[in-house]
C-alpha cells in the first residue's frame, strides 16, 4: 500500500494563520511534565484563540552529561552510555559508536559480526517504528489499544535481545571489532521464527490504522514539512524521506553490508505527518525483507576480529566522524583522539535534537491539539535530545 | 567527490583572501579539514552550499572543541656569562648551557562543523573555526543562515563552551538553565561537590573523594 | 486492636465477615493506587511496558495513570532526575494529595546511577522528598516494578492509625510541603533538604 493510496483529497492543504482581529494571546508551557511530551520536553506556545503563533522548545531536563562522562573513561567504558542515548534502540547506538571508533582506529569486522550487527540492528528499527507509531496515535487519543499491540510485538524482540545480550533494553552489545558474544543456532531459528510472524504483524498494524478515518482527518496536512527545508535543517531519517528528499545512510554510505541487500527507500510525497506515519511502516516492512535476507545468508565464522585490541586500547592520535541510519535519523559520532586511553572529544550528533530543529514551522498556524500529534510524529526520545 | 587540496583551491578561487588551510589527520580515517578565517567563514560556507558541483546542501554535526592553555616544557640553548676560576684567576667565561624553558601556548576554543551533499551523496567535508582565546575573544560567525541545523547546536556549544555566535537568530542558554554561570563542557570546569563516593577504580575519583571526605569532615567540625 | 486469625477464619466459614477499620481501610488504599503519568527516563519505557498486556500492572489496582498530580496517590520517578527537572519534581510531588507515596525506579532516581558524575545529575530524588520503595536495576525489570508495587502494598497494609508509627497523612504536625530547590549560578540551592535527607556517614 503506498503512502498516497489511501489519502483524501483536500486535507493536503497547510492552514493559513487567520487574524482574529483584537484578542489577547495566551501564552501556554506544555511541559516538562505533560502526558504527550515523550518524556521531560517542554514547549513555551503562544497561542491566538487555538491557532499557534509561536512555539519555542526548552530543552535540557534529561541532560545527562553523556559527552562530559566521555571524554572522563576509557573508550570501551563509553559503550555502555550510549545504550542510554535513544534508549528505545540501544543496539543502533552501539553500532554507530563501534562504527566511529572503527574508523578512528582503521578496524575490520568479520563476515558474521556485520550479519548479527544487521540482524539485531534492523530488529531494533522494527521495533522502534512499531512503538513510535503506537505513541503517535497514542497521542490522537487511541489510548491503549495500538500501543499494547506495538508492545505485543516489542517484547517478541526484546526477548531475542535478552537471550543474545544478557539484557532486554540496555544490550551493550557491540565491541570495536566485532560483536561480544556469538548467536547460537536456537537463536537464529528463534529469530525466524519472531521474524515469519513480523508481515502478519504489518498487516494487522496496518488495518487497524491506515483507512481509519479519524486518523486520516487527523493527520492528512498536519505539519507539512518543505523538502528544501528539511534538508537545510538537517532533518534526517524517516522524516526526511516523508518529505521526499531520497537519502537513506545505508544506501549512501554503503556501511557495514548494506549493499548486499536489496531493499527499497520509501519515499513520502507531502510530508505531512500521515506520510511520515506511513513511512515508518512501509520502513518496517523493508527492515523486515533485510531480515529475511541476512538470516538466510549469515556465514559461521568469528564475531571478534582476533587482531582486534581489547586491553589497553589508545587509538594513535587522529579524528573521525562515523554515522548510522539510526532508526530516528542521522546518528553520528565523533571522536577526536589524543593518544590517551580516554578520547579528548566525544561528541554525539543526535537525530531527534536535530530533527527538532523545524518543529516551530510544522506548528505554526495549526491548532494546540495537533502540536501533540506533530511532536509525535517527529519521534523524540529525551535521552538523546538533551544527552 | 573533490579532495580537500582541491576543495581549498575552488574555495580559493571563488573567494578571495579566504586563506583556508589545510588540518591535516593523522589517523586511518583521513578526514582531512579545511581551517576557516572568521572574517571569511561566512562567504566561504554560502560557496559551498551553492556550488554546482560540491552542493554541501547538508551541516550534518556542529562539535565544540575546548583546547585549554597548553604548557610546553622545551629546552632552550643559552649562552651567559660564567664566573669561573681558570688557571687560579677569576675570569668571566661564556657558556653554552641547556635550560628548561617553559612556554605557554595560548588555548582556544574550536568549532568543528561536518558537511554532507544530499543531492550528490557525498561528505563528509569538515570545516573548523578558532576563537582568539578562551577568555574574551570568543566570537566566532554563526553558520545558522546559510544551514538552520545549526541552530540548535550552535546553542549548545554557546550553552556548554561559551563561544559567541555573531549572527545566531536566538543565542540563549538550550541545556542548562538560565542564570547558569559557568560552561561545563569545558576542560577547567570544577563541578559542585555534591558527589557522595564508593571506592573506584579511578584515581580522579578516588581523589575527589578523599577532597569532599575532608570537606563533610571539616563541616560536621565547624558544627559542633 | 486485632482480631484473632483463627477467629477470623471460624467466623469466615459461619458467613460473617470480621474485620478492624484499619485492616478495612488499608485495604482500601492500598487496592487502589493511582501512580502518576511521569517518565523521566530510560525506565518509564520499562514502566510503560509493566503497564501493557504481557505485564499487566492492572492486576494490582494500580492500572489508572493520571496526567494530574492531584488526582494521584503515587509517583514512580522513573529514571534520571536532572538539576533542571528537580525543582519541577519537587513541586509535583507537593502538588500531590496525601496519602501520596514515592517509588524511586532505577539506579538514576536512587542515586545518579551511571550518571553520577555528571554536573546536571541529582544524585538521589531522596535529597528533596521522602521515598518509600526503591528498586535498583538499570532499568529495572517489570517484574521489579510489579515487586516495588507488591512491597508498597505491604507497607501500606501494615500502617497503624494510631500512634507514633501512624501515616504522615493522619499527623497533622508532618509537613505536607517540600521546600522546592531554586536553579543558581553553579548549582541547586539548597543542595538538598536536611530535614528529609542527611549525608550519609562513611563507615571504612
Ligand atoms: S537507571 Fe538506568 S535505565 Fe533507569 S533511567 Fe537511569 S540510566 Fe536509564
Amino acid at each position: 500500500m503506498s503512502a498516497s493510496a489511501t489519502r483524501q483529497e483536500g486535507w493536503s492543504k497547510a492552514p493559513a494563520i487567520v487574524d482574529y482581529g483584537e484578542g489577547e494571546l495566551l501564552e501556554v508551557s506544555m511541559g516538562p511534565h505533560h502526558p504527550s511530551t515523550h518524556g521531560v520536553f517542554r514547549m513555551d506556545v503562544t497561542l491566538q484563540g487555538e491557532q499557534i503563533t509561536k512555539l519555542k522548545p526548552v530543552f535540557g531536563y534529561l541532560h545527562r552529561n553523556h559527552e562530559k562522562l566521555g571524554e572522563g573513561q576509557s573508550y570501551l567504558a563509553s559503550m555502555p552510555y550510549t545504550d542510554r542515548l535513544d534508549y528505545i534502540c540501544s543496539l543502533t547506538n552501539n553500532w554507530a559508536y563501534a562504527l566511529a571508533v572503527e574508523k578512528l582506529v582503521g578496524q575490520e569486522v568479520p563476515e558474521r559480526a556485520e550479519y548479527l550487527r544487521v540482524i539485531v540492528g534492523e530488529l531494533t528499527r522494527v521495533q522502534n517504528h512499531a512503538l513510535s507509531v503506537g505513541f503517535l496515535i497514542q497521542d490522537m487519543g487511541a489510548s491503549g489499544t495500538p500501543l499494547m499491540y506495538a508492545f505485543k510485538e516489542r517484547e517478541k524482540i526484546l526477548d531475542l535481545f535478552e537471550s543474545l545480550t544478557g539484557s532486554r533494553m540496555m544490550c551493550n552489545y557491540m565491541r570495536f571489532g566485532g560483536c561480544r558474544v556469538d548467536a547460537t543456532p536456537a537463536w537464529l531459528d528463534e529469530v525466524r521464527r519472531v521474524v515469519a510472524g513480523l508481515p502478519k504483524f504489518a498487516d494487522e498494524f496496518e488495518r487497524l490504522l491506515c483507512t481509519n478515518e479519524i486518523l486520516m482527518a487527523r493527520t492528512q496536512g498536519v505539519g507539512v514539512l518543505p523538502a528544501e527545508l528539511a534538508m537545510s535543517a538537517g532533518v534526517t531519517g524517516p522524516m526526511l524521506r516523508a518529505s521526499g528528499v531520497n537519502y537513506d545512510i545505508r544506501k549512501v554510505d554503503h556501511y557495514g553490508i548494506y549493499d548486499r541487500f536489496d531493499f527499497k527507500v520509501p519515499l513520502g510525497s507531502h510530508g505531512d505527518v500521515y506520510d511520515r506515519f506511513m513511512i515508518r511502516l512501509l520502513e518496517l516492512r523493508e527492515s523486515i525483507k533485510i531480515l529475511e535476507q541476512a538470516l538466510r545468508d549469515i556465514p559461521d565464522g568469528p564475531v571478534m576480529d582476533p587482531k582486534a585490541k581489547i586491553r589497553n586500547f589508545r587509538p594513535k592520535p587522529g579524528e573521525a566522524y562515523g554515522r548510522i541510519e539510526a532508526p530516528k535519523g542521522e546518528l553520528g559520532f565523533y571522536l577526536i583522539s589524543d593518544g590517551s586511553g580516554n578520547p579528548y572529544r566525544y561528541r554525539v550528533r543526535p537525530p531527534s535534537f536535530v530533527n527538532l530543529t523545524v518543529l516551530e514551522d510544522m506548528c505554526l498556524g495549526h491548532n494546540v491539539a495537533d502540536v501533540v500529534l506533530i511532536l509525535g510524529s517527529v519521534d523524540i526520545v529525551l535521552g538523546e535530545v538533551d544527552r | 567527490m573533490k579532495t580537500v587540496e582541491e576543495i581549498k583551491a575552488a574555495i580559493e578561487a571563488a573567494v578571495p583572501g579566504a586563506g583556508v588551510e589545510i588540518v591535516q589527520n593523522p589517523g586511518p580515517a583521513a578526514q582531512h579539514s579545511l581551517l576557516l578565517q572568521p572574517e571569511h567563514a561566512v562567504d566561504v560556507a554560502k560557496f559551498l552550499r551553492d556550488d554546482a558541483e560540491l552542493a554541501l546542501t547538508f551541516l550534518s554535526n556542529v562539535t565544540g572543541v575546548d583546547w585549554p592553555d597548553k604548557e610546553i616544557t622545551e629546552k632552550v640553548k643559552v649562552t651567559k656569562m660564567v664566573t669561573k676560576t681558570v688557571d687560579g684567576v677569576e675570569q668571566q667565561v661564556e657558556e653554552t648551557v641547556e635550560e628548561p624553558r617553559k612556554r605557554v601556548e595560548p588555548g582556544y576554543l574550536e568549532v568543528v562543523y561536518h558537511l554532507y551533499s544530499m543531492t550528490k551523496k557525498h561528505g563528509p567535508v569538515v570545516l573548523r573555526m578558532r576563537t582568539k582565546n578562551r577568555t574574551d575573544a570568543v566570537e566566532l560567525p554563526s553558520m545558522t543562515p546559510v544551514w538552520r541545523s545549526a541552530e540548535f547546536q550552535e546553542r549548545e556549544i554557546f550553552d556548554l563552551f561559551g563561544v559567541v555566535f555573531t549572527g545566531h537568530p536566538d543565542l540563549r542558554r538550550i541545556l542548562m538553565w538560565e542564570g547558569f554561570k559557568d560552561h561545563p563542557m569545558r576542560r577547567d570546569y570544577v563541578e559542585p561537590d555534591d558527589y557522595d563516593y564508593e571506592p573506584t577504580a579511578h584515581d580522579a575519583v578516588l581523589a575527589k573523594a578523599t577532597a569532599h571526605q575532608a570537606r563533610i569532615a571539616e563541616q560536621k567540625g565547624a558544627g559542633q | 486492636m486485632a482480631v484473632d486469625e483463627q477467629l477470623k477464619i471460624e467466623m469466615g466459614r459461619q458467613g460473617v465477615f470480621v474485620t478492624t477499620l484499619e485492616e478495612l481501610y488499608n485495604w482500601g488504599r492500598r487496592s487502589s493506587i493511582w501512580p502518576m503519568n511521569f517518565g523521566l527516563a530510560c525506565c518509564a519505557i520499562e514502566m510503560i511496558a509493566t503497564t501493557m498486556a504481557r505485564y499487566d500492572l492492572a492486576r494490582f489496582g494500580a492500572e489508572v495513570f493520571r496526567p494530574s498530580p492531584r488526582q494521584a496517590d503515587m509517583m514512580i520517578i522513573s529514571g534520571t532526575v536532572t538539576k533542571k527537572m528537580a525543582p519541577q519534581v519537587v513541586r509535583l510531588y507537593n502538588q500531590m494529595a496525601e496519602p501520596r507515596y514515592v517509588i524511586a525506579m532505577g539506579a538514576c532516581a536512587i542515586s545518579g546511577g551511571p550518571f553520577k558524575q555528571g554536573y546536571n545529575v541529582l544524585k538521589g530524588i531522596d535529597r528533596y522528598i521522602p521515598v518509600d520503595v526503591h528498586i535498583p536495576g538499570c532499568p529495572p525489570r517489570p517484574e521489579a516494578l510489579l515487586e516495588a508495587f507488591i512491597a508498597l502494598q505491604k507497607k501500606i497494609d501494615a500502617q497503624p492509625l494510631t500512634g507514633e508509627a501512624r501515616p504522615r497523612h493522619l499527623d497533622a504536625e508532618a509537613p505536607g510541603e517540600f521546600p522546592v530547590p531554586e536553579p543558581g549560578e553553579h548549582d541547586l540551592e539548597p543542595a538538598a533538604n536536611t530535614s528529609v535527607w542527611t549525608v550519609p556517614v562513611v563507615i571504612r
